[in-house]
């Protein structure tokens, strides 16, 4: 009886497309649901190279739990994030993430904690995935003491381990991501390093000064464009003679990749790190991908493109609810567990928010601190010549 | 009850936030300029506007092109421009700074006016090398028969409030380091609009600064039709005999107060000078000043290690050195990068200059 009712309610949910499934009661155990399934992914498009990654992805129900969780939890950090600079408890400049998620949760489900990976501005869902705390993002944002920066860098410079930010000048990270890929293959220690940049820095100089090193000195480096097909305000279109971001690495093969399907961003990441493993060289991946909102918090996002366009892609290609579809329709997960989920992160970021809204800020003292290294503390000239203050390192 | 206690401390955070975030500086405009025909209320970055729109309408070469520059500009100083005069004078770059300059020299050099907007002046560094080792010496190199006199870059600049590491810098000193093109920066509309006029009339490359914290705080009464004020020129805003406070940009009006509060509580008068022109400087009248009053204070956002006023006070050093009642004051930034949340504490506010003139009054 109990399983008839499970069976209409959720074919009832599959063809009205609503959450009838939450109103009926039902406990199942988790025998009935299916470990693991195997989902046909869009097939990427290639450049330089004879096959692409397979057009099938695995997803055990561990790991699609798992990534739903991550990226509801960047999506509702972004939005309570929103809300904080409204009323003006976040100041200064704040490039929010949603849309995007897919992207940099199915990166680092690729690769390993020890592998390497550096971004432009629009850093906080890497942040989170490289394994910064909600609560010290969003007091990184707030300017307290408890932020990951010490409340020094602010949302553009958020760093951790084997993370290198969170950098605000656009396109000035790809250098130095190919020279922590020289590092990497220096030591021999088999590890990758992922350099992001967007479709606004793919017209930079120094991208394709990067990309001749590493070709030349077959780097371990994986280049990725996260193409949203928007730089700021100006579109894809008007800014780039050719849009087709995956090749314009010109002799470095190539992936463009759907970014709105955390399995494909998977797939496509795994791949690139095998070839770079392999001492193959570099590689480049263009993520097609879409932010919600503008391209910071003074953006309204909508003079330039139209809310019906924004509506669309919410409507057919977010990356959590593809994800949540893929899962409920294969029998992997109840819509209940998903509820769950996101009970436990609204309050893990309501949690967050709080404190970075109640921590104090960065002592007087932090002002001068970490200009150089220094062993003994050195004197910091300023604004008189008989105030000075200590800087410590 | 809850709901009224809430709203209280709603109100009192804000009233905080207000104060702390209050502006450090109370915008001081000219006097209405009468010698350049009719004028019309405009704010910094409509003057900008009102400059462009007539160098577009009087020199057919023009163009003007930058990031975002066809839609307005993110500061909207570029706001009507495309539609008046057409897409292939007001056009948008990709991302590129270096691109920009070094393309803006190329049009220059081959006879256009070339006007280049780098975004802010955080940005501008990856065209240093084209500024100071293209524009700069084409002249120099070949012997007068080139030159990108033509050439003009425009750029926010300064403290704004809120801007952190990299929407605040004030990188005037980098480029006074280097011979060969013009550093100019406005403290209001009216002269933003004259110095901007001069330097596209200039016939070397100039880099134009505009302190983005200025563009709608600051309006005046700014004359309509195309007027020039002359280069490496500084102003006396206010004659005074007892301590010379030179600054510019932004830093003007601070001045101003700091010079209504030492005559205020100290009886102590000022004398406020514009420098208005970075690279080269008037030399003239700040040492003239300096020989009337014996002292001198200068005043910047930048850091104080090798920034402009390091230079200012080393020529006056020299030239009046007998005629120093006290040592040559330099309220400046800390030498520290451009902080996130200490910015209140790291420009030089007024306190911090009213507190060096007391030294030197007293020393």
């Amino acid at each position: 009886m109990k399983n008839m009712l499970t069976i209409i309610s959720n074919a009832l949910c599959r063809i009205t497309g609503k959450n009838v499934g939450a109103r009926v009661v039902v406990s199942r155990s988790y025998a009935d649901f299916t470990p693991q399934a195997t989902f046909d992914i869009k097939k990427c498009e290639v450049h330089r190279l004879e096959e692409g990654p397979a057009g099938k992805a695995e997803l055990t129900r561990e790991q699609g739990l798992q990534y739903y969780r991550t990226m509801q939890t960047i999506r509702r950090m972004e939005l309570r994030a929103d809300q904080l600079y409204k009323q003006k408890i976040i100041r200064g400049f704040c490039h929010l993430y949603d849309g995007q998620e897919a992207c940099a949760v199915g990166i680092e489900s690729a690769i390993n904690p020890s592998d390497h990976l550096i971004t432009a501005y629009r850093s906080h869902g890497y942040t989170y995935t490289r394994g910064v705390s909600v609560k010290e993002i969003l007091a990184e944002l707030t300017g307290r003491k408890g932020g990951v920066a010490k409340g020094k860098g602010g949302s553009m410079h958020m760093y951790a381990p084997h993370f290198y930010g969170g950098n605000g000048i656009v396109g000035a990270q790809i250098p130095l991501g190919a020279g922590i890929a020289l590092a990497c293959q220096y030591q021999g220690n088999n590890q990758v390093c992922v350099t992001l940049y967007g479709d606004g820095a793919a017209n930079q100089g120094q991208l394709f000064e990067s990309f001749n090193m590493a070709a030349l000195w077959k780097l371990p480096c994986i280049f990725i464009c996260e193409n949203n097909r928007y730089g700021m305000g100006t579109s894809v279109e008007r800014a780039s003679a050719s849009t087709d971001y995956y090749m314009r690495g010109d002799f470095i093969p190539g992936i463009r990749v759907d970014g709105m399907d955390v399995l494909c961003v998977r797939e496509a990441t795994k791949f690139a790190a095998d070839h770079c493993r392999a001492g193959k060289g570099p590689i480049v991946m263009e993520l097609q991908t879409y932010r919600y909102h503008g391209h910071s918090m003074s953006d309204p996002g909508v003079s330039y493109r139209t809310r019906e366009e924004i509506q669309e892609v919410r409507s057919k290609s977010d990356p959590i609810s593809l994800l949540k579809e893929r899962m409920l329709s294969s029998n992997m997960a109840s819509a209940e567990e998903f509820k769950v989920i996101d009970v436990e992160i609204r309050k893990e970021v309501e949690e967050a928010a709080q404190f970075a809204t109640s921590d104090p800020e960065p002592p007087l003292e932090e002002l001068c601190n970490h200009i150089f290294y220094n062993e003994a503390p050195i004197e910091v000239r300023g604004t008189n010549p008989w105030s000075k203050l200590k800087s410590v390192s | 009850l809850i709901v009224w206690h809430k709203w209280v401390r709603l109100a009192e955070e804000n009233e905080c936030q207000r104060r702390r975030h209050a502006a450090h500086f109370t915008f001081q405009p000219d006097p209405v300029p009468t010698k350049y025909g009719p004028t019309q209320k405009m704010n910094l970055f409509q003057s900008v506007t009102s400059a462009l729109d007539n160098t577009l309408a009087s020199d057919p070469t023009a163009v003007i092109f930058g990031e975002d520059v066809a839609f307005g500009g993110v500061f909207r100083c570029t706001v009507g421009l495309r539609d008046k005069y057409g897409k292939d004078r007001v056009f948008n770059t990709p991302l590129c700074e270096q691109g920009i300059v070094g393309f803006g020299i190329g049009v220059a050099v081959a006879g256009a006016t070339a006007i280049a907007e780098i975004q802010f002046a955080d940005y501008i560094y990856p065209a240093f090398d084209q500024i100071v080792n293209e524009a700069a010496k084409y002249r120099y190199r070949s012997g007068n028969l080139f030159d990108c006199g033509n050439l003009t870059i425009r750029a926010p600049w300064g403290c704004v409030g809120h801007g952190s590491l990299y929407h605040s810098q004030s990188p005037e000193a980098f480029f006074a380091h280097c011979p060969g093109i013009k550093v100019v920066i406005p403290r209001g509309p009216v002269q933003a609009k004259g110095l901007l006029l001069s330097c596209i009339a200039d016939k070397n490359p100039c880099i134009f600064f505009e302190p983005k914290i200025l563009y709608r705080a600051a309006v005046e009464q700014v004359p309509v039709e195309s007027y020039t004020l002359p280069l490496s020129q500084a102003e006396v805003l206010q004659e005074g005999s007892d301590v010379t406070l030179l600054a510019w940009g932004t830093q003007i009006h601070v001045m101003r107060e700091v010079a209504d509060m030492a005559q205020e509580k100290l009886g102590v008068s000022c004398e406020v000078i514009d420098l208005q022109t970075i690279l080269p400087w008037d030399t003239e009248t700040v040492c003239k000043s300096v020989v009337k009053t014996g002292r001198l204070l200068i005043s910047h956002e930048a850091p104080v290690t090798g920034g402009f006023a390091a230079e200012i006070s080393s020529t006056v050093q020299e030239e009046c050195f007998l005629n120093l009642e006290a040592p040559i004051s330099r309220v400046c930034g800390y030498d520290t990068p451009f902080p996130h949340v200490f910015e209140p504490f790291y420009i030089p506010d007024k306190w911090k200059c009213f507190e060096a003139i007391k030294r030197m009054i007293n020393y």
